[in-house]
C-alpha cells in the first residue's frame, strides 16, 4: 500500500469533505465517488480511505452515525459538521487562490 | 486556541476513551462492511465470487495494517492508546516481579529522598512561619560590628529609633526568645516563649482566636504590664481547651501574668526551630532576661527583631536606609555604638536562630539527594536496557505487524510513567513518614518543643511530580534508544555471541554504570569529608575538660527567690556540693562555654589602651564563681582565681584571657592594671587560657570574667567536677537542693561533653545525613555493576566457554570478570574523583581544618568503591568460572 504525498493526503481530505457536503455517506459510497471522479489521478486506495475518515472524525470536521443500509445491514454513515463546512469553505478558497496563482505562473512561462 | 473543533471531536475523543473496544469493534466492522460492499460490486461486474472478494481485498490493503492506521488516526490519541498502554505495561510488569520491585524500589528511594529533603527545606526557606502574613516581605533585622562576620543582638532604644525613622520600613518588631519555668500545680517544665514588642500580633497579622494582642504601650515600663498570650498548643494540653481562660493568672517566673490572649491553631512563633508556646510584652524582660531593667540602656544589646518592608521596596536600598541610620547613631552615642550598624537578612538566612545554622546543610542535602535521584535513575534506566534487550524480540514482532516506532516509544514511556509513578507515590509516602525526622535528629533541649516539620503541600507535591516526569523520560528514553537499533531482518539472529564488557551495544549501560560510579564516589568523598570534619571538631580541645564535668541548674526565679535569698541558697548549695564524696571541684557561672545561652558583652575600657577608631568597644564577659576554673579545668598563667571575698563588698576585680592580653595589654602581664567594665573600674587579678566560648569553630576572641557576685543573677549554670557518672551526681545534687528547700527541682543534668556534641549538631546532621544517602548510593552503583556485569556474563558464555576449551582455568575468568568490572569502576572513579575535586568546596562550613582535596579521605572513599566493586562484580565472576565449556559449545 502507497502512502500518498502530503500534497494528496490534504487534497483527499478536500475531497472527502467535498463529497460528504453533498450528501452523507458510508465509507464504501466515498470510495465509489472517489473513483468516480478522480480515481486515475490521485491512486487513493481503499485502505488510506479510513484512516483518512478517522482522522476527520477526530478533527471533528465529520460525525458519524450508524444506520441500516440499502440490504438492511447497518453500515456506518459519514456526514459533515458546522466545523467541516467551514473547513470545506477555508480549503476551497485557499486551493482556488493556489491553483489560480500556478496556473498563472504555468502560462506564464508558457509565453 | 479555539475550542470549537476541541468541543466538536469530544464525543468520538470520549467514545474512544470510554468504550476502547466498542470504537476498536466498529472500526473492524465497518471494513468488512466495505469489503462485503466491494465485493457484491464485482460480482455485479462480472467477476466469480471468489476473484470478487480476492480483488476486493487488493483494492483495501493489508487488512491489520489498515486497522492499525485506523486505530492510530483514531487514537493516537489519550482514551485509546494510553488505556491500552497502561494495560499492557502493568502486565509486562506483573510478568517480571523481581525487576519492576527492584526499579520501584530505587526510584522510591531516589525521590523520596528529594521529596524528604525539599520539603524540610521549603519549611525553613519558603515560609517557615505557619499563619504570618506577607513573609516574602518579612526580613531579619540584627546588630553587626565593623570587621567582624556574623550578627549579634540589637538594643531596645536603637530599635525604636529605627522604628521611628526607616521610611522604607512598614513596620518592625521584636520577637526575642526565652524561656521559662512553668508551675502548673506540684508540675515543673520548662516552656519557650518570646519577648516582644506589643505591634507584634499586628505586625504578623495574627490575631489571638481568644481575647486580645498586646495594647500599644504595654512594651513601656518596668515590669509594668504582666500578661500574657498563650499558644493554642498550651492552651489545649496545659488548660484542657479551657474557653474561659481568658483574664486568668499563670505564673510565669514567679510573676503572675493575666492570660490575655490565645493564638489560633497552627502558629507557632517567629522562631525556626521551636514552638513558642507564650508570648509576653518586652516591658516583662527583667522577669525573663538577666541584667536588669534595658528599655532605656543603649549598650544593652539584646534583642532580635524583625522588619516588614513596604510593597515594593527593595532589601538593598532597605538596608542602605537602615545603614544610614545606624551610622547616625554611631555618632550620636559613640559610647555604646562605635564600629556598630545593623543588618537586614532574608529570613532564610536569619542569624539568631536554627534556619542560619541548617542553611548550609541544607544546602548540600539538596545536592546530594539530586545525586541520589540520578543515580537512581541510571539504575532503573539500566535495568530497563537490560529489559529491552531480552524484549527485542517483542518489539520486533510489534514493528512487523504494523506498530510505528512512536508507537513503541510511546509504549516504552509508558511503562517508564507507570513505573515512576509508583516510585513517586512510594517515596512521597517515605518523605510524610520522615517529614519530622529533621527535629529527631538535632540534639533535644529537655522538654522543649521543637518544630521543624517538612509538610506535603503543593509545591513538594509539585516538585515530586516534576521530578516523576522527569524521571519517566529519563527511564523511558534510554531503552528507546535501543529500539532505534531493532532491524527486522535481525530479530530471529542469536543474540548471544557478545564478548565480556565488549564495545558496541553495551556501551550505553557501561556509560550509566560509570556515571552511578563518578556520582557516588563524590557522596563517599563527601561522607568522609565530613566525617574527618565532625572527628577533628570532637577531638579539638575546647579548651576545658568536658569528661568529668557535668552541669546543671536550679529555677529560682521561678520558684520565687529574690536576690539575698539566693545568695544564701548559692552559698549554702555550694558548700553541700562540694562536701560530696567524689566531687573535686563546683563553682557557678551564669553561662557555661558551648551552651544554648549566649555571653553577655559589655563595652570595656582599658587603662593606657587607645581603641581605633572603628573598633567595636564591647567583649564578651562571664560571671563565675569562686573555683571556676579549676572546675573546667581552663589554665590560669599569672594571678589568681576568684575568691569568695570577691564579693559586692569588695573592690571590684577581673580574670582576662590570652588573647585579651594581646590585644589590650602587648602581652604584657596585666596582673594589677585597671580595666573598666559597666563604668566601675575592676582590678585584673589573673590570666586563663583561651577556649570555646559560643562555638567550636569560632577563632579566638578576647574575653573576661568577673566575680559572680560583683554582677550577681540567680539562676547560674552550676558546674560540677566529679568522678561519679552523671545519673549518680545528680541524684546526689537532687537529694542537697531538696535539702535546702523541698520545693524545688532540678534542671537537666548533663556532662560538658554532652553539650559540646550538642554544639556541634550541624556538623552531626550533616555527616548523619550525607552518609546515609552516600551508603545508599554505594548500594545503587553496585547493584548497576552487579546487574551490568552479571548481563555481560549471561551474553558471553560461549566466548567464556570457548576461553575455557582453550585452557583458561576458572581463576583466568573470575580474574577477567572482575577486571572488567574495575575498569569501569575505574573510568567512575576518574570523572568521580574530577568531579569531586571541585564539588567538595561546596561543603565549605561544615568542613572544619580538613582540606577539600584530602588525599586521605579520597584515598578512603576509594578503598570504599573499590571493594564495593569487587563485591557486586564477585557473583557474576564466580558465574563466569563455572562455565561449562562442552555444554556452551554443544548449544552453539
Amino acid at each position: 500500500m502507497s502512502k500518498p504525498s502530503d500534497l494528496v493526503q490534504g487534497t483527499l481530505d478536500m475531497l472527502i469533505l467535498k463529497i460528504l457536503a453533498l450528501e452523507p455517506l458510508n465509507g464504501w459510497a466515498i470510495s465509489q465517488r472517489l473513483k468516480q471522479i478522480s480515481s486515475e489521478v490521485l491512486g487513493v486506495s481503499d485502505g488510506s480511505l479510513y484512516p483518512a475518515l478517522h482522522k476527520l472524525e477526530r478533527r471533528g470536521w465529520i460525525r458519524a452515525h450508524w444506520k441500516p443500509s440499502e440490504n438492511n445491514r447497518r453500515a456506518k454513515f459519514y456526514s459533515l459538521t458546522r466545523l467541516g463546512r467551514k473547513q470545506l469553505e477555508k480549503e476551497t478558497a485557499n486551493w482556488n487562490r493556489v491553483s489560480a496563482a500556478i496556473s498563472g505562473i504555468v502560462q506564464l512561462e508558457e509565453a | 486556541m479555539d475550542i470549537e473543533p476541541w468541543l466538536y471531536s469530544l464525543p468520538a475523543r470520549l467514545r474512544s476513551l470510554l468504550h476502547p473496544h466498542q470504537v476498536d469493534q466498529e472500526m473492524k466492522e465497518e471494513l468488512r462492511e466495505h469489503l462485503e460492499e466491494q465485493t457484491r460490486e464485482n460480482v455485479r461486474k462480472g467477476m466469480a465470487p471468489e476473484e470478487a472478494r480476492r480483488s476486493a481485498m487488493r483494492m483495501l490493503g493489508p487488512i491489520t495494517q489498515v486497522e492499525q492506521q485506523c486505530r492510530e488516526a483514531l487514537g493516537g490519541n489519550f482514551g485509546n492508546d494510553l488505556g491500552h498502554d497502561l494495560r499492557y505495561g502493568v502486565r509486562q510488569l506483573l510478568r517480571s516481579p523481581g525487576f519492576s520491585a527492584l526499579a520501584i524500589l530505587c526510584l522510591t528511594l531516589g525521590i523520596g529522598a528529594n521529596a524528604a529533603v525539599f520539603s524540610w527545606a521549603e519549611g525553613i526557606l519558603f515560609r517557615p512561619y505557619p499563619l504570618v502574613a506577607h513573609q516574602q516581605r518579612l526580613f531579619a533585622l540584627a546588630g553587626t560590628s565593623r570587621g567582624e562576620a556574623g550578627a549579634g543582638e540589637l538594643s531596645w532604644p536603637d530599635f525604636e529609633d529605627l522604628r521611628r525613622n526607616c521610611s522604607l520600613c512598614e513596620d518592625a518588631f521584636v520577637s526575642k526568645i526565652t524561656g521559662s519555668t512553668l508551675s502548673v500545680g506540684d508540675h515543673a517544665e520548662t516552656a519557650r516563649g518570646s519577648i516582644v514588642s506589643a505591634n507584634y500580633f499586628d505586625a504578623i497579622g495574627v490575631h489571638p482566636m481568644l481575647g486580645r494582642g498586646f495594647e500599644p504601650g504595654e512594651d513601656s515600663g518596668s515590669d509594668s504590664h504582666p500578661v500574657v498570650v498563650i499558644s493554642y498548643q498550651m492552651w489545649r494540653d496545659r488548660y484542657q481547651g479551657d474557653r474561659e481562660i481568658i483574664g486568668k493568672v499563670q505564673r510565669l517566673n514567679n510573676v503572675p501574668h493575666t492570660i490575655i490572649g490565645v493564638t489560633p491553631k497552627g502558629f507557632y512563633g517567629t522562631f525556626v526551630g521551636w514552638a513558642i508556646q507564650f508570648w509576653v510584652p518586652a516591658s516583662m524582660e527583667e522577669t525573663f532576661e538577666s541584667g536588669g531593667y534595658k528599655l532605656e540602656d543603649r549598650g544593652a544589646r539584646w534583642i532580635e527583631a524583625y522588619v516588614t518592608l513596604k510593597p515594593g521596596a527593595r532589601p538593598g536600598q532597605a538596608q542602605q536606609e537602615i545603614s544610614a541610620i545606624a551610622a547616625r547613631l554611631e555618632t550620636s552615642y559613640p559610647a555604646t555604638n562605635r564600629g556598630r550598624s545593623i543588618g537586614i537578612w532574608p529570613l532564610w538566612q536569619t542569624p539568631f536562630n536554627h534556619a542560619g545554622e541548617l542553611l548550609p546543610t541544607l544546602e548540600v542535602m539538596v545536592a546530594v539527594v539530586l545525586f541520589v535521584l540520578l543515580i537512581s535513575c541510571a539504575n532503573v534506566g539500566n535495568l530497563l536496557l537490560v529489559r529491552a534487550l531480552t524484549r527485542r524480540h517483542e518489539m520486533s514482532v510489534r514493528l512487523a505487524i504494523g506498530a510505528t516506532r512512536v508507537r513503541l516509544v510511546k509504549q516504552l514511556l509508558t511503562e517508564g510513567l507507570i513505573l515512576s509513578a509508583l516510585g513517586t507515590a512510594a517515596g512521597l509516602l517515605v518523605a510524610f513518614w520522615c517529614r519530622y525526622a529533621l527535629v529527631l535528629l538535632l540534639p533535644t533541649h529537655s522538654g522543649v518543643a521543637m518544630y521543624l516539620p517538612g509538610q506535603m503541600d503543593a509545591r513538594v507535591m509539585a516538585m515530586s511530580a516534576a521530578v516523576c516526569l522527569l524521571v519517566t523520560l529519563i527511564v523511558g528514553i534510554i531503552p528507546a534508544f535501543q529500539t532505534r537499533h531493532l532491524d527486522l531482518a535481525g530479530t530471529l539472529k542469536a543474540d548471544a555471541s557478545g564478548v565480556v564488557g565488549a564495545r558496541g551495544k553495551a556501551w550505553m549501560r557501561s556509560a550509566l554504570v560509570v556515571l552511578q560510579v563518578s556520582l557516588s564516589f563524590i557522596l563517599l568523598v563527601g561522607a568522609a569529608l565530613l566525617l574527618e570534619s565532625l572527628e577533628k571538631i570532637r577531638s579539638t580541645s575546647p579548651g576545658f575538660s568536658t569528661n568529668r564535668v557535668v552541669t546543671t541548674g536550679v529555677p529560682l526565679v521561678a520558684a520565687g527567690y529574690d536576690i539575698p535569698r539566693a545568695k544564701i541558697f548559692q552559698d549554702e548549695l555550694i558548700d553541700r556540693v562540694r562536701a560530696l564524696s567524689g566531687v573535686e571541684s563546683a563553682a557557678f557561672a551564669r553561662v557555661t562555654p558551648l551552651g544554648y545561652d549566649t555571653f553577655s558583652e559589655t563595652p570595656i575600657v582599658v587603662d593606657g589602651y587607645q581603641p581605633s577608631r572603628d573598633e567595636p568597644p564591647s567583649v564578651e564577659y562571664n560571671q563565675v564563681g569562686p573555683g571556676y576554673f579549676a572546675t573546667l579545668g581552663i589554665p590560669l598563667f599569672s594571678g589568681r582565681e576568684f575568691r569568695r571575698n570577691d564579693d559586692e563588698n569588695s573592690p571590684p576585680v577581673a580574670i582576662v584571657n590570652r588573647t585579651m592580653v594581646t590585644r589590650y595589654w602587648a602581652g604584657a602581664d596585666p596582673v594589677g592594671r585597671r580595666l573598666q567594665v559597666k563604668g566601675r573600674w575592676a582590678r585584673v587579678v589573673g590570666v586563663v587560657a583561651d577556649s570555646k566560648y559560643e562555638s567550636m569553630r569560632e577563632t579566638p576572641m578576647p574575653f573576661f570574667y568577673v566575680p559572680l557576685r560583683q554582677d550577681f543573677v540567680r539562676e547560674p549554670d552550676l558546674n560540677v567536677r566529679t568522678r561519679q557518672s552523671p545519673v549518680t551526681i545528680r541524684a546526689a545534687l537532687v537529694r542537697e537542693v531538696h535539702a535546702l528547700d523541698a520545693n524545688l527541682a532540678l534542671y537537666e543534668t548533663i556532662t560538658l561533653e554532652e553539650q559540646v556534641d550538642r554544639s556541634t549538631s550541624p556538623q552531626f546532621v550533616a555527616f548523619t545525613l550525607v552518609s546515609i544517602l552516600g551508603g545508599l548510593a554505594l548500594v545503587l552503583a553496585g547493584v548497576g555493576l552487579y546487574g551490568v556485569m552479571s548481563y555481560a556474563v549471561a551474553q558471553s558464555t560461549r566466548e567464556l566457554g570457548l576461553r575455557m576449551a582453550f585452557g583458561a582455568g576458572a581463576a583466568n575468568l573470575l580474574e577477567l570478570v572482575i577486571s572488567r568490572g574495575l575498569r569501569l569502576t575505574a573510568a567512575g572513579v576518574l570523572f568521580g574523583g574530577v568531579a569531586a575535586l571541585a564539588l567538595t568546596r561546596l561543603l565549605g562550613e561544615l568542613l572544619y581544618q580538613v582540606s577539600p582535596h584530602d588525599p586521605v579521605v579520597f584515598g578512603v572513599a576509594l578503598a570504599a568503591m573499590i571493594t564495593a566493586a569487587i563485591l557486586a562484580c564477585l557473583v557474576p565472576a564466580w558465574r563466569a568460572s563455572r562455565t561449562d565449556p562442552a555444554r556452551v559449545l554443544r548449544d552453539s
